[in-house]
Formats: C-alpha cells, structure tokens, sequence
C-alpha cells in the first residue's frame, strides 16, 4: 500500500467545532512535564493577563491531528498507520490557545514525495477560533514507511 | 499569583545558554501522552507492534518529546504563552525500554536577538543515548 500521490494540493472542509477545556489543558500540561501556573491555576493565568488556562505551546498538536486525520484516515489515500513515523512538526502561533477555545482546522496537504522508499507528506492546518479569527498554523510532515 | 516575572529583552544576549536539564521518559509518560493527547498510536505502547514494522522498541511520540523539551525555554522566559514560533524535526526515534526507560538532555542557546520586535530564537539541542533526537530544534519567543 502506498500514499495516493493524487491528494497532493487537496483541501478540506473545515472540521466540526473543537472545544478546549480547562481540564483538558491540565492534563495535557502534566503529560509533557509544563509547570508554568498559567497551564493550571486560572487566577494565575488572569494576573498574566491572559482570559482563561492557557494551553502548552505544543497543545495545538491535537485540534492539528483531528484535522490531518481527514486525510490520514481516508481508505482512498492509502495511508497505512502503523507505518507512519513523526518527521517535521512546526506551529506558528498567532496567539495562545486558551480554555474556552472553539476551535476548527482546514487541512491543506501541501505536498507527497517518495525519500528512501518512504513516502514524506506535508499537511498545514489552519487553526481557528469562533470568529473565524487564526490562531495557530501546523505544519506537519510524516514519513509513511515503505514494505520490506 | 505569579512566582516569577517575564524575562526582559535588555537581559538577554546572543549566544548565551540556558540551564540544561535531563527529563526522564517511561512507558507510563508515554501511555499518559497517548491519552492527554489523543494520539494513541500502538507504536508508542506495544513494543510487539512496534517490532513488527522494523522499530528496535516502544518510541517516545515525537511530540512528546517536543512538548517536554520547549519546558526549557518557557521556564526560562518565565510565561509559557510566550513562544510564537516552535518547530523541529524528529530526526531519531527515542527508543523507551520497559526497564528503567530512558530519558532526555535538553540544553539551549540564544541564537539570535530581533530588537525591534523584542523577540528572540533560541536553538535546543535534545539527545537520548548520546544522540541527537530533535533536529533544526528552533523557538522565537517574545520577551518583555
């Protein structure tokens, strides 16, 4: 099985609504190790000024994963998930994510080239709020491994 | 209330490193990154499935590692909302066996300074085993 070569430059529908919740945010931040009190105490995160939790810089992986599984979960791209490995990963914040978030992502599949008998495919989702408004960019690039 | 105050931009200089640290990484962080995070990819549980498609062991989530290793830099700018920027490449699985796991060195320097924007990239350089693990490891973040 091999990636479908023809989904390179495809875009999707935005995805359903993401809600980001407090406990959400706490139990993202426990799992890498983040300290910082504006990941779990709200009056902390109100005196930095902030509205509510605010999110670890690397929380916006899972609203960016929902969006890449459009296509990574699609029969027809022919992506074999057991095969797939992590190669890039960048965020580009327009601004924190906070608790409260609704947030959808557009999936772009920027690229899909062979490297080495794997297949590298790039996919930028689009992050945003209710309002339509950005808040993160994700650029993602996984190498689906070849056969032996 | 808040222990410690945003780094300020006048205190900061290019090239200087921040203080390294070693985070150690074991079945049970990988099994709790797998649920706070949704990725729940057998890979990084089952070491049967992992074998299976040519991985030596259970490997660590890319993104955990990125996750645990940019604690460096948000301790050091002293507010986690702070970073604007943070990409790298997974250059080497993180290998995590079922006896004693393994773990991460994180060092970081300040590679280069934008006055303007009072923003500043720092550059970390994560290895496990002695090898390099994140690569082209980069964050920009805004400093007071």
């Amino acid at each position: 099985m091999a990636v479908n070569e023809d989904f390179q430059g495809r875009s999707y529908p935005p995805t359903p609504p993401f809600a980001v919740g407090r406990e959400h945010i706490r139990d993202f931040a426990e799992a890498v190790g983040a300290t910082d009190p504006i990941h779990h105490d709200l009056e902390a995160a109100r005196a930095a000024g902030y509205a509510d939790l605010v999110a670890p810089p690397t929380f916006a992986v899972i609203p960016g994963q929902r969006t890449d599984r459009q296509f990574v979960a699609d029969p027809e791209a022919g992506v074999d998930y057991t095969r797939v490995v992590h190669g890039e990963q960048r965020f580009t914040h327009h601004r924190p994510i906070v608790a409260g978030d609704e947030l959808r992502g557009i999936l772009h599949i920027d690229a899909i080239r062979a490297a080495g008998g794997h297949q590298m495919v790039t996919m930028r989702s689009e992050i945003v709020d209710a309002d339509e408004q950005p808040v993160s960019t994700s650029l993602s690039t996984i190498v689906v491994r070849g056969g032996e | 209330m808040r222990e410690q105050s945003v780094r300020q931009f006048s205190d900061v200089t290019e090239g200087e490193s921040l203080p390294s640290r070693t985070i150690p990484v074991t079945r049970a962080h990988l099994i709790h990154y797998a649920g706070a995070s949704g990725d729940r990819n057998v890979i990084h549980w089952d070491e049967r499935t992992a074998q299976a498609v040519g991985l030596p062991d259970v490997i660590a989530h890319g993104m955990w590692t990125m996750g645990a290793a940019i604690q460096l830099v948000t301790d050091w700018v002293g507010d986690a909302g702070r970073v604007l920027d943070y990409g790298t490449r997974f250059t080497k699985p993180v290998v995590v066996p079922h006896d004693g796991g393994a773990s991460l060195e994180v060092a970081g320097t300040v590679k280069s300074l934008d006055a303007d924007a009072q923003q500043a990239v720092v550059e970390l350089t994560v290895t496990s085993s002695g090898e390099k693990v994140l690569g082209r490891c980069r964050a920009t973040v805004q400093l007071d």
